[in-house]
């Protein structure tokens, strides 16, 4: 391992699991962390409370489709519906570096309560601390979020009953969030009209949940993008899985902004795009649903579960050819979330 | 995607992949010695198309890959002294080095920035007048060209605190090297955008002294298949020459404005390539005229020893001897995330490419 704390070591890829397997794990071990969901699934009394906490470093601060407030609701929010819950309170930590405009401040602040409201989900704590000029970049955001599960949804957290034949659903479009983030930069000089596809996803779920569709599994693909989630969920519960590259939804101005700068969409960060794996007969159906929903009108199955190679993700490219997909190795993208 | 999709085409693909299972009797050995066409060829997953008499095999077409151990530490040396700004194409900052590379330096504190062009450089040049601002120049012809015109740009505007340290390669003796050392290819797919600038007759004596065919190709899955299908037809036939099957973008002369260039800036001389050794007139060092932008005259430092990793066998590979999976240390003690030997960390390495596509 390294000698120091690498940015990779934040990029959701590889070295991201090494750190938390070798050092947070290691140390924090118990049998709800080990789990490793997106939420925390506890028992309490008779009902199952999911709990989830995250923190929001984006630079910049400000982008287009959204701001910093707006991630920080949308992805707790959604950390915990890819759990299958239903999101109720959220708690928001605010670090800020001295000198901060204050009326950015109240933008932001005022993102965060309009997309809470949206969502349904309640900000009933927080907590302020202000750093020296340097000390911090502009505003960091911390937020932990509960949320009750329903019986019938509390295996999707860790995908126990996914199985072959299963169908892999995305919602939409991948990449808009990473490629938003460079163009805002300025990397490259682009001038683009990309928009951040940041958006609470709890809606959406909840609809397909109601419908009776048999949700085996779900995880916002935010970090690592789309592969990497494809790659835990090939590992964790050792299925083989085949992704058609033709399904998977790439803007054109995306996809050329990726060429360019040699980044592969697959692995670039959304905050508004889950993979979910559902029972072939209902795939259709939970499709049907979301593509109503303004954040799932591209929804398309991306592919299936397979009994050949367990453990590994098989790219079907859009060539014909064929190809594993692999995590990311170290950082592809700076700060994004 | 204009300019994409058409070089993506589902039809043309099967049309030619029937073509090669067709035509292909004998078995036949392709190297590619660009990293832009490793990588394609991985990740469009070509090798899965290939009939079993055609095999694939990467050459020393990365510049990170082939990049001297003692360059690196050279660069980590550098970033290491105050004052002093390390800008950089961005793999080189994972490679490792001695006993560190960029990428831990920036983590104790160096001042190590990845750019995207050297006019990037020149500007954090421009903008910091009190520091030492050193680009990396790794590469073949086409990055060369930037390289020399950043000098140029940088003389012009009499910067005094922009420095280039050079570690550029030109391709042909490597390709004539690699088959001197006894590497058995049949033909290669020669690479296409160093092409653009050199022009096709560099490559005109390997048909003629050593029977192996030439195909300049393009980075798109239907340009290297059609190329593939160029050069099984060349070797089926026993008819060995070079060929532009990158019309769009290859003339057989090149750009004499960016050969110009290199010619005004650099100067030949011997250089060390991992797996291949010291190749005579192989690099490309700044001459006597650019001496006040030259990193190794102007920037003074102690260089630790160079040591090797044991085990490593990236120069095999490079070589197209052994495949990234033959080397004990692939997938287990050198991975993606914390690689061993140079082969793994660049995303156009063999072993990088081998290690997420194809394990």
């Amino acid at each position: 391992m390294e000698k120091n704390v690498l940015l990779g070591h934040g990029s959701g890829g590889k070295l991201s699991h090494d750190l938390i397997k070798k050092i947070f794990v290691a140390y924090f071990d118990n049998e709800i962390l080990r789990q490793q969901t997106d939420s925390a699934l506890l028992k309490v009394e008779k009902t199952t409370i999911a709990f989830t906490t995250d923190s929001y470093v984006v630079d910049p601060i400000f982008f287009p489709g959204g701001n910093i407030g707006k991630l920080a609701v949308c992805g707790t929010v959604n950390d915990l519906a890819v759990s299958g819950a239903v999101p109720k309170y959220i708690s928001a930590g605010f670090i800020i570096e001295e000198g901060f405009p204050l009326s950015d401040l109240e933008t932001i602040v005022k993102t965060m309560a309009d997309e809470a409201k949206k969502a349904g989900v309640v900000i009933v704590t927080g907590d302020t601390k202000v750093v020296n000029r340097g000390q911090c970049d502009k505003l960091f955001i911390n937020t932990a979020g509960v949320g009750v599960v329903d019986d019938k949804n509390q295996e999707i957290a860790a995908g126990k009953n996914i199985g072959a034949g299963d169908r892999i659903i995305v919602n939409g479009s991948i990449a808009d969030h990473g490629m938003t983030i460079m163009a805002s930069r300025n990397f490259g000089n682009f001038k683009t009209d990309i928009h951040s596809d940041c958006a609470s996803l709890n809606a959406m779920i909840h609809d397909v949940l109601d419908a009776g569709c048999r949700v085996k599994f779900m995880r916002d693909a935010t970090r690592g993008g789309l592969a990497t989630v494809l790659c835990e969920l090939a590992e964790s519960t050792g299925n083989g899985l085949v992704i058609d590259e033709k399904a998977v939804v790439v803007k054109e101005n995306v996809r050329g902004m990726c060429e360019l700068l040699g980044f592969d969409p697959f692995y670039v960060a959304n905050e508004g795009k889950l993979v979910m794996v559902v029972a072939a007969e209902d795939a259709e159906k939970a499709v049907g649903i979301m593509q109503k929903h303004p954040e799932g009108k591209q929804s398309s199955i991306i592919g299936q579960l397979v009994s050949d190679h367990p453990g590994k993700a098989i790219l079907l490219t859009e060539i014909g050819g064929k190809r594993i997909i692999d995590m990311l190795a170290g950082e592809q993208l700076p700060r994004i979330c | 995607m204009k300019h994409i999709d058409e070089y993506r085409d589902r039809d043309l693909v099967d049309k030619l992949v029937k073509g090669i299972h067709a035509i292909s009797k004998k078995e036949v050995v392709l190297m590619e010695v660009c990293g832009g066409h490793t990588w394609a060829i991985q990740k469009f997953g070509i090798p899965s198309l290939m009939p079993p008499t055609v095999k694939l095999i990467s050459g020393p077409g990365c510049p990170v890959c082939v990049t001297d151990r003692r360059f690196l530490d050279h660069a980590v040396a550098l970033s290491r002294l105050p004052g002093v700004v390390i800008t950089t194409y961005g793999d080189l900052i994972r490679v490792p080095g001695s006993s560190s590379s960029l990428n831990e330096e920036k983590s104790r504190g160096a001042d190590v920035r990845i750019v995207y062009s050297v006019l990037d450089a020149l500007k954090i040049a421009k903008e910091n007048p009190s520091k030492k601002v050193v680009f990396l120049g790794v590469g073949f012809e086409t990055t060369t060209p930037p390289s020399a015109a950043g000098l140029i740009n940088a003389m012009k505007e009499n910067l005094k605190n922009f420095f280039l340290l050079s570690s550029h390669k030109v391709m042909p003796p490597a390709m004539s090297a690699l088959i001197d050392e006894g590497v058995a290819i049949n033909g290669y797919i020669a690479p296409g955008h160093v092409s653009v600038i050199t022009g096709t007759s560099i490559y005109e004596p390997i048909p003629r002294s050593y029977s192996v065919g030439c195909v300049v190709s393009g980075f798109e899955p239907v340009d290297i298949l059609q190329s593939i299908y160029m050069l099984v037809k060349q070797f089926e036939n026993n008819d060995f020459k070079v060929e532009i099957q990158y019309k769009r973008a290859v003339t057989p002369e090149g750009n004499v404005k960016a050969r110009e260039a290199i010619n005004e800036v650099f100067r030949a001389r011997d250089d060390w390539w991992r797996g291949l050794g010291t190749l005579p007139l192989s690099g490309l060092g700044v001459n006597d005229k650019y001496a006040d932008f030259d990193a190794e005259k102007m920037i003074p430092v102690e260089i630790e020893e160079t040591k090797e990793d044991k085990g490593c066998i990236c120069g095999l590979i490079l070589k197209g001897l052994k495949k990234p999976n033959d080397c004990k240390l692939f997938g287990t003690a050198c991975t993606s995330s914390n690689p061993v030997g140079a082969c793994m960390v660049s995303h156009e390495g063999a072993c990088n490419a081998y290690y997420r596509f194809n394990r």
